[in-house]
């Protein structure tokens, strides 16, 4: 549905986009993950005919956004990232009016489709520059669904909105993927986590990985790790952990447990691959005299996957 | 080609839900009609060749507040963006903003029909020369329109839009007396690009398909200005 080869856009002297080259098929969920600028929205803009590539092509629904500009941005409904708006039209207005521009088939029934799925159509009459900024993103999420595109791209579609809305925003995405093919960003990493089917982890115009998330997990995960919750001298506990068979590390962390005092420590304990030592180590507590107060599995979360990728692989070349 | 349209549609719409354009149309008409009592009273003729000559001149300052949001504020907002990722062109999106100038301009114009309206109602005026007036007041003020568009696809401010396009109508308003100071065929030129020159045959009943070619080619000339603008800044 989207295939992308070796794009790559300088702005002047600067290197936004470098060799990006990724393929999404149809009925994925393929979230764009990187910090800030780190040319998430420049290959949006790309992809969405918006920026013409300094090199490289991209093509979108079977049409080069260059060259067949007009059939691929037929083919796109576009979330972009600040969600620019004429702030004196009402939501109805301004959806009709896009919907006259992208010649939907229709076009009463397609706005209110759109407004109802975006959660909006309360607010159907209001003055867009009237609207708060999380339902400004909803009209937003409207009008890129407007006329049921193919191909959605969405800049960080739940930026601006609360917990309950982002939640019914990543379902709202989630529940367009059978028909649809999606790319968002973010740089919200339990995000992708949530909604997408495969990940792209960009970093200073480069693409540093891209699996699914929960390979990229896999993949970056070495070892077990477990935090583990003692009251009790430190030393101790940390002499006496180190002595657990398959434990490979032991080091105070720096996370907190619930009902924290003074004496009590929290240690993060790194032990061999697919070794459970959690029996082991209660055993070892126990022996000790002390309290084991908290264990559970540290799992290695994207956020630390994303910061190692960057590091490894994103330094400005 | 019907893109145009939708987005001058959007444009007029915009203009009247925003007060700028009724605080324009109302400045205008009280401008006008001062000027038309004044020259009516004092030269005693059922003829509008004496108000013409001073609208156009009313043109020179309304038409940079009509025409510095066109293309400005949309690139400001980022709207353009909105407009540009959907199958639109942007010879469209010019055109269209274009049109809705015109449309404003059609909609003071016929405003102004009450000032020849007294005129038959109290005396005998000659038809030929006010048709050929509107005629030359509605292309000078068209070729305006189309060098405020212009300076407004060139920045994302509209202040500068509008001192912009001031500052290029004055230099057309003035650049007769400017190519007779210069002379030589600088001076020709600087002559031949006056706007006075070209309209003053209009309020007398003439229509010289010189001046109307004179109009149409700014107007033409402002539009893929604008539109080469437009395109321009995507390949920043």
């Amino acid at each position: 549905m989207i295939r992308v080869e070796h794009l790559t856009k300088h702005y002047g002297p600067r290197v936004a986009v470098a060799d990006v080259t990724f393929h999404v098929e149809k009925g994925e969920i393929l979230g764009f993950l990187g910090p800030n600028g780190a040319g998430k929205t420049t290959t949006m803009r790309m992809l969405t005919g918006y920026l013409p590539p300094t090199s490289g092509r991209a093509e979108v629904n079977g049409f080069d956004v260059v060259h067949q500009s007009l059939k691929a941005r037929g083919s796109i409904g576009y979330l972009p990232e600040a969600v620019p708006m004429h702030p004196e039209m009402s939501v109805r207005s301004y959806l009709d009016y896009l919907g006259k521009l992208t010649g939907v088939r229709n076009r009463r029934a397609a706005v209110n489709l759109a407004m109802e799925k975006a959660r909006i159509e309360h607010r159907a009459k209001d003055q867009i520059g009237k609207l708060s900024k999380g339902l400004r993103q909803r009209v937003g999420i409207a009008q890129a669904l407007l006329g049921d595109p193919p191909v959605l791209i969405m800049d960080e579609p739940t930026s601006g909105l609360d917990p309950k809305q982002i939640i019914d925003t990543r379902n709202l995405i989630k529940s367009l993927q059978s028909d649809h093919t999606v790319v968002l960003s973010t740089h919200i990493l339990p995000e992708v986590a949530a909604t997408c089917s495969r990940v792209v982890i960009i970093a200073n115009g480069r693409v540093v990985a891209e699996d699914t998330p929960e390979n990229l997990d896999r993949r970056l995960k070495g070892a077990e790790s477990l935090l583990v919750a003692v009251r009790g001298k430190p030393e101790n506990v940390v002499a006496a952990l180190r002595r657990v068979p398959k434990v490979l590390k032991v080091e105070p962390s720096g996370e907190r447990t619930r009902g924290q005092t003074a004496d009590v420590h929290a240690f993060s304990v790194e032990c061999a691959v697919h070794a459970d030592v959690r029996e082991s180590i209660a055993q070892a507590v126990v022996q000790g005299g002390w309290g084991l107060l908290e264990m559970r599995q540290a799992q290695m979360n994207l956020e630390e996957i994303f910061l190692q990728l960057t590091r490894e692989g994103g330094s400005p070349s | 080609m019907k893109n145009a349209y939708v987005v001058a549609e959007r444009e007029l719409k915009s203009f009247f839900i925003s007060p700028l354009a009724y605080v324009v149309i109302a400045l205008f008409l009280a401008m006008s009609g001062l000027l038309f009592g004044l020259i009516v009273q004092q030269s005693r003729e059922a003829s509008l060749r004496g108000l013409f000559s001073n609208v156009s001149v009313l043109f020179l300052f309304i038409v940079p507040a009509i025409t510095m949001r066109l293309l400005a504020e949309e690139q400001r907002s980022g709207t353009i963006e909105v407009l540009l990722t959907h199958p639109v062109q942007e010879w469209e999106i010019v055109l269209g903003k274009y049109l809705a100038s015109l449309g404003l301009l059609l909609a003071i114009l016929v405003l102004t029909l009450v000032f020849p309206a007294f005129l038959y109602a109290w005396g005998n005026p000659d038809t030929g020369p006010i048709v050929s007036g509107y005629v030359g007041v509605f292309l000078q003020a068209a070729a305006f329109m189309a060098v405020g568009l212009w300076a407004s696809s060139m920045t994302q401010n509209q202040i500068i839009a509008a001192v912009v396009t001031f500052g290029l109508l004055l230099i057309l308003w003035l650049s007769d007396s400017l190519g007779q100071v210069v002379g030589g065929t600088v001076g020709a030129i600087l002559s031949y690009l006056s706007v006075l020159n070209h309209f003053s045959d209009f309020p007398r009943g003439v229509i010289n398909l010189k001046d109307v070619v004179f109009y149409l080619s700014i107007v033409a000339g402002g539009l893929v200005l604008s539109t080469l603008m437009i395109q321009a800044r995507r390949l920043r």
